[in-house]
Order: structure tokens, then sequence, then C-alpha cells
């Protein structure tokens, strides 16, 4: 993995609130976690920015180091990182998610 | 990967875990897992997960594309 790639996804997340790392857009997710992590993001009502790690090979590896997690979709809020699309599901259900967006002052539509 | 394989693989690094694992298509490829360990108590669930992806030993992304993981402690 290369400096380059680290550097560019260290600015990632700090470019957007909410950041994404998924396969393909939230208009087509090219994997059901990605899909799901979408629809989650959606039903939340929070504005949120996606990087699609099918473009770039070295961000799609180099996410997996920069987070220390192995699979993607993966969740940034104000640039910390919150887990893939298992966690998010549980935060979710336990209204952790939404809790933590408040928490953090990230902007939600009712 | 068998699920008996994945099962093994997280009682070898968590020797306390409860393991339920299911496969989700009857394909051997989509599964999901429930871990329930006192060793979580107090760990973000990021941590739990972390624990148990350690515990597979990089395979949770490769050859384990699909694994669907919940994590919990004990009650």
């Amino acid at each position: 993995m290369t400096d380059d790639a680290q550097a560019r996804i260290a600015e990632a997340v700090k470019s957007a609130d909410v950041l994404l790392f998924m396969k393909g857009t939230p208009l087509f997710p090219q994997c059901g976690f990605s899909s799901r992590a979408v629809a989650i993001l959606d039903h939340l009502g929070v504005e949120y920015a996606t990087v699609d790690v099918l473009q770039d090979q070295a961000v799609r590896q180099g996410i997996k180091q920069f987070s220390d997690w192995p699979t993607i979709p993966q969740l940034y809020v104000k640039g910390e990182f919150v887990g893939g699309s298992d966690i998010m599901m549980e935060m979710y259900e336990a209204g952790e998610l939404a809790e933590l967006l408040d928490a953090k002052g990230v902007a939600r539509a009712a | 990967m068998p699920a008996a394989e994945i099962e093994d693989m997280i009682l070898a690094a968590i020797p306390d875990a409860k393991v339920e694992i299911t496969d989700l298509a009857g394909d051997g490829d989509h599964y999901a897992a429930r871990v329930v360990s006192e060793t979580f108590r107090g760990l973000p669930r990021v941590r739990q997960h972390q624990r148990v992806y350690e515990a597979l030993g990089g395979r949770m992304g490769g050859v384990l594309h699909a694994l669907q993981l919940t994590t919990a402690v004990p009650d």
C-alpha cells in the first residue's frame, strides 16, 4: 500500500461529516452490505458522502489498514470510524446511530 | 469455508465464546455468526468485532466474503 492512498483516505475522512466507503454508488450499490449501509443512512435522513472503492484499488486495499477493518462498507462520522454494515444495523436498530449523529452535531431531516 | 472451521477458529482465540453460526444461503459461503463472550464486556462494538476478525486470521474479506457478525456479552 502506498502512503499516497493513506493520505487520500485521511483527506476524504476529513472532507465530510458522514462518509461511507462502499462498493458502487448509493444509486447503484454493487454489494448487499453496501446497499444495506446506504439504506440505513437514507432512513436516518442524514446527508452523507460516499467513496466507491471499486474505482480505486489503492483505496480499496488501503482503507482496510487505515481502519484496521477487513471489509467494506465502512462508516466514518466526523473523522471517527463507526463500523461496518453489521454494526451500523445493530446501532440503527438500537437507536444508537441516531444518537451518535445527534451527539456529533450532524444535521438530520426530521 | 465450512461453518465448523469458522467456529473452531473463533473458539481457539476466544475460548469462552458461545458461537452460533447460520448458513444463510445453504451454499457454504454466506454465514451469519453470533458470538457471545464475557471478554467483550466494556469493549465498544468495533473492538468486539475486531476481536472476532483477528480470530479469523485475515480470512474475513477474503475467502469469507459474507459473514454477518453480531457480538454480545452474556446476560
